[in-house]
């Protein structure tokens, strides 16, 4: 009785800003944009925009997959480091987060573009201009950077938790270093994998600013097409449209990492 | 018996200044049941991983055959360690936890079946291979833990109190199960507990720990039936322990009187402590007695009474079959052999005085008791 009262503040707020939206979402998604009768052409219209699903799904899972390699030894070194550099360390990857996200992506942009500060830099060396920017790997790199914190810090948790014992009784059965990790650290590491994945992918695969900034000017992601239905072409049944079915490909994603992880461990994280 | 396997020379082991470890020289026959016994916080666990490798001793050195093996990592020792802790990995079944070491070792499917079934036969968890360690009961977790490091058939078997979460019956029955897989196998066990009568039944050596340091290192009727020091009667069993000075080779004085002893080579008028068993001390009629006593407690304890006779103020712990009522005044005959003479030391003093016997029993034996006493501290 008591927990249920507890959770009341919070299925308000469930209710108000996530079921409320979510039927507006889908009222919209099915309605058309002018007479606002019902109808399922914005969803039969999805088909011309399967390239741009799939490539804004396959750029994500890039980012993640990169965030995944690059952030699990910076996880585990920091989760391995005594406790006051791991504090300091901890504040390093959070600071960014603190620097307004459009802030972050500009200064990719003036780094990048081809009168920006590497090209000009290279330039002094009679290299380039080099196209940095205006392509999908400048994209892959705008998301890995904006969004690395998201992986290292469930990364982290898993592994400052583990138990050090657990990899001494592995090395006591016979484990070398390397099948430490493979055998006991990575497998335990599951959840913090499921959870950094999903937690990159997701903002990833419908940002929309990014790939405004740092991608040519085809490289329109899905979050590109849902703003530009908002703002531009003024057609918000469509755009739900959109939503609704990125939202769908999101959780079919979201299925997919936890069964691979073959856990029912992942599923705490969603 | 058979050769020295390892041996720990001049092992130290500071933490952050406190000395943990202080010299222990210890030596470990092959196939040979030695046991650590002492205290909590004495450094038992410490020791064992030092010998499994995961705790460089400060200084000392430690050999495996001959050979020095300070820095071989333990992947790398035929050691295999049942830990106190059970670390057993939550993310792998039972099964797959006992077949960790063997998957390791490349042995064939079917063999590792065979052992790992008959592994888990043995420690009567047939039935469970599919759970988790998480869902498991502590006793259960924790034979989970002998079977994955037995199954191995290591050459030596580090065990760090692994009967200590299971009940009494289990408890006997695992210790003989262990004893026997420990011959048949031919594993030299080193095994730690802080249950003595555990370490007298199983072992063939024990050495008692006593802050870092080995006070004595012996077959299980040595150290029962020699205590080198007060520490060790008292850890071993119950004792008496009194003052006496040794008078000559074979005669001793304490209470003010000469008694006949074993004991030999010691100083003229040496001041020693003198052990007394408490189930080695006949009771006779007072006027054919050595010592007189009035019984002031009395325990039935199943097999035995414990009776609490004060003699001149000092009060004695026998364990004795025949009823002796409180209030009732009696005499006590020692043998020679009864009386065991120890040189004084650090712990002289300390141990072997039931003048609080009583009130120790009743707290113990009655929670509401000690429940009220609490509450009259507090007050
Ligand atoms: N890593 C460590 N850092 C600091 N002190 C330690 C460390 N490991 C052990 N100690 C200390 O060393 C002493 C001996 O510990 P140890 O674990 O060997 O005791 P033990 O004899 O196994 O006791 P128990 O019967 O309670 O398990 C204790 O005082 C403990 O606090
Ligand atoms: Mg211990």
């Amino acid at each position: 009785m008591r927990n249920r009262f507890l959770a009341t503040p919070y299925l308000i707020w469930m209710i108000l800003f996530v079921l409320v939206p979510l039927a507006v979402v889908v009222y919209f998604a099915f309605t058309d944009v002018n007479s606002g009768a019902l109808t399922l052409h914005n969803i039969a219209r999805m088909g011309n925009y399967l390239s741009i699903f799939i490539k804004s799904i396959w750029l994500a899972l890039v980012s993640a997959v990169i965030c995944l390699v690059v952030g699990y030894p910076v996880a585990y070194f920091i989760a391995k480091a005594p406790a006051g550099l791991q504090r300091f360390l901890l504040m390093l990857i959070i600071l960014p987060m603190c620097i307004s996200f459009l802030l972050r992506t500009m200064a990719w942009v003036s780094l990048l573009e081809d009168t920006g500060v590497i090209n000009n830099f290279l330039g002094m060396l009679g290299i380039g201009p080099l196209p940095l920017i205006r392509n999908n790997a400048a994209i892959v790199l705008g998301m890995v950077y904006n969004y690395l914190p998201y992986m290292i810090l469930p990364l982290y948790t898993v592994l400052e938790k583990m138990d050090p014992r657990l990899i001494e009784a592995a090395q006591d059965l016979g484990c070398d270093d390397m099948q430490v990790f493979t055998k006991v650290t990575l497998p335990m590491s599951a959840p913090g994998i499921v959870s950094g994945i999903t937690m990159v992918f997701v903002p990833a695969v419908s940002t929309f600013y990014i790939s405004k900034k740092l991608g040519g000017t085809d490289a329109a992601l899905i979050g590109d097409v849902i703003e530009s239905q908002f703002k531009a072409a003024y057609n918000p049944n469509f755009g739900a449209a959109l939503s609704l079915v990125l939202m769908i490909l999101i959780f079919i994603c979201i299925g997919l990492t936890n069964r691979v992880s073959g856990d029912e461990k992942g599923a705490m994280l969603v | 018996m058979s050769k020295e396997l390892i041996r720990l020379v001049d092992c130290v082991m500071v933490f952050d200044d406190e000395t943990v470890l202080d010299s222990i020289n210890l030596y470990f026959n092959d196939k040979e049941f030695l046991t650590l016994l002492g205290p909590s916080g004495c450094g038992k666990t410490t020791t064992l991983r030092i010998i499994g490798g995961f705790q460089k001793p400060t200084s000392g050195d430690i050999l495996f055959d001959g050979v020095r093996i300070n820095d071989v990592p333990p992947h790398k020792r035929k050691i295999n360690t049942v830990f106190q802790k059970y670390a057993l990995f939550p993310h792998l079944n039972v099964y797959e936890n006992v077949a960790f070491g063997l998957r390791l070792q490349k042995i064939p499917e079917k063999e590792l079946d065979a052992r790992v079934t008959e592994m888990l036969e043995l420690v009567g968890l047939r039935g469970f291979e599919h759970r988790k360690p998480v869902s498991l009961s502590g006793g259960q977790q924790q034979r989970v833990a002998i079977a994955r490091a037995v199954v191995n058939r290591p050459q030596v078997l580090l065990l760090d109190e692994p009967l200590g979460a299971l009940d009494l019956r289990l408890r006997k029955d695992m210790q003989n199960e262990l004893k026997r897989i420990q011959q048949q196998l031919g594993i030299t066990f080193i095994y730690v507990t802080h249950d003595q009568e555990e370490a007298l039944a199983m072992s063939d050596t024990v050495v008692v720990m006593d802050h870092g340091r080995i006070q004595q290192i012996g077959t299980p009727e040595d150290i029962y039936n020699e205590p080198k020091n007060a520490f060790v009667a008292n850890f071993i069993g119950e004792s008496n322990i009194l003052d006496g000075i040794m008078l000559e080779d074979y005669a001793v004085e304490f209470f003010g009187r000469r008694f006949v002893c074993v004991d030999k080579g010691f100083a003229p008028r040496e001041p020693v402590d003198v052990v007394i068993r408490p189930e080695d001390i006949d009771i006779l009629p007072p006027d054919s007695g050595h010592l007189c006593g009035t019984v002031t407690n009395v325990t039935f304890k199943g097999i035995h009474y414990d009776i609490i006779v004060d003699f001149k103020g000092f009060k004695w712990l026998i364990q004795t079959t025949d009823f002796h009522a409180v209030g009732s005044y009696i005499g006590i005959r020692l043998n020679p052999e009864d009386i065991h003479v120890m040189p004084k030391s650090e712990y002289s003093g300390l141990f072997g005085d039931y003048s609080s016997y009583s009130e120790e029993y009743e707290e113990m034996g009655d929670p509401d008791a000690d429940a009220e006493e609490e509450n009259s501290d507090e007050e």
